[in-house]
């Protein structure tokens, strides 16, 4: 390995990694890209792909990024866009969870999805794709369904657990495996020109408030459906909130909802009760 | 009393965004959210006077009830 980061300090300009460099580094020593992308950051070495990330997440920053390894639960509207901001950040690891197929009604708005990919499992799209964004990414594909049976497995070792499910009982038990797990969750969804999206520590019962009156089925998706650019928006805004409990900084969406509406152009805020809970160093 | 009724989304539709409504003293947001012709099922967010609020919750006069409908998809 030593030899590699002298060959990567050779390679490097102006304090940061070409990926030409990071390329050449992996076939000459025969490593992953993951493991040149590790070497590289350790050493202080930025690679040239996060020189724009630099003024807001230094290189330690990027590194702890790199080190962090982030579930996405549902792999659809919001969970495209979430696995394409995630992997373009740096996250290291991507544990990218859904048990579906692409079919023909997922083409208005779920990015992973295109005519060629119809009939395809959503996980293997998104490995298949995030390995060409950021080859230094590491995806764990798992086409399965998330419940309370294997949750505790699929989320072992996660950082944090992000919500793109299209399903409120489902995520009524991510909220409880992540709540006895202790993992935070960034909790998204969509119905038509609406959204909302809340952060939820170890604890907090943010997410069981804001569905406290569910009895049975669906929202208000299921008349209106989504359209392109709500998941876009919600998806963004829980990949923020990712960013920023990895690197513990700034002010997530704790014990408060933030409610989006687009056909108006309407942001609203809902607070919820504070839960004394002790602080937690989510990465 | 009085109350300041705020409709969210599509609870909107057909009614009005915002309205001062006079209720019977002792009045819950139950009772509200029926007047409306909504049902509990469709109901989301109850948020009184900023913050998350109950379906059992008594509304007091110069209150601001909020509703927000469901929203569960992905």
């Amino acid at each position: 390995m030593r030899n590699a980061l002298t060959f990567l300090k050779e390679q490097t300009k102006d304090d940061l990694l070409s990926w030409r460099a990071q390329d050449t580094t992996a076939k000459l020593f025969d490593i992953s890209h993951a493991a040149v992308e590790w070497l590289a950051l350790q050493n202080g070495i930025l690679p040239a792909r996060y020189q724009r990330n630099r003024s807001m997440i230094g290189v330690e920053e990027q590194l702890r990024l790199f080190q962090s390894r982030v579930a996405v639960i549902g792999c659809g509207g919001l969970g495209g866009y979430v696995l394409e901001e995630l992997a373009r950040l740096g996250v290291g690891q991507i544990v990218a969870i859904d048990p579906d197929i692409f079919e023909e009604h997922n083409l208005n708005r779920q990015i992973l999805s295109t005519p060629a990919s119809l009939g395809q499992p959503k996980v293997a799209v998104a490995a298949e794709r995030l390995a060409q964004v950021n080859p230094a990414v590491t995806v764990i594909p798992i086409q399965d369904a998330f419940c309370l049976n294997n949750g505790f497995e699929l989320l072992a070792g996660v950082s944090i657990a992000v919500d793109a499910l299209d399903s409120i009982p489902y995520r009524l038990q991510l909220a409880e495996v992540c709540t006895l797990a202790g993992i935070p969750m960034v909790h998204g969804a969509i119905g038509g020109w609406y959204g909302h999206v809340a952060t939820q520590f170890p604890g907090e019962t943010t997410v069981q408030n804001i569905y406290r009156h569910w009895v049975a089925g669906k929202g208000i998706e299921q008349q209106l459906g989504n359209p392109s650019f709500t998941p876009a928006v919600v998806a963004s805004l829980e990949v923020a909130e990712v960013c920023k409990v990895l690197l513990g900084k700034g002010e997530p969406l704790r014990n408060r909802k933030l409610s989006i509406d687009l056909l108006e152009m309407e942001v609203h805020e809902i607070s919820y009760a504070e839960v004394p809970v002790k602080l937690v160093d989510a990465a | 009393m009085q109350i300041t009724l705020k409709l969210f989304a599509t609870f909107r539709n057909g009614r009005f965004k915002v309205a001062e409504q006079e209720l019977l003293e002792g009045t819950d947001v139950r009772a509200v959210v029926l007047s409306l012709g909504l049902t509990e099922e469709e109901i989301g967010i109850v948020m009184l006077n900023g913050r998350h609020g109950e379906l059992d919750s008594k509304l007091a006069h110069g209150d601001t009830l909020s509703l927000f409908p469901l929203v569960g998809g992905g």
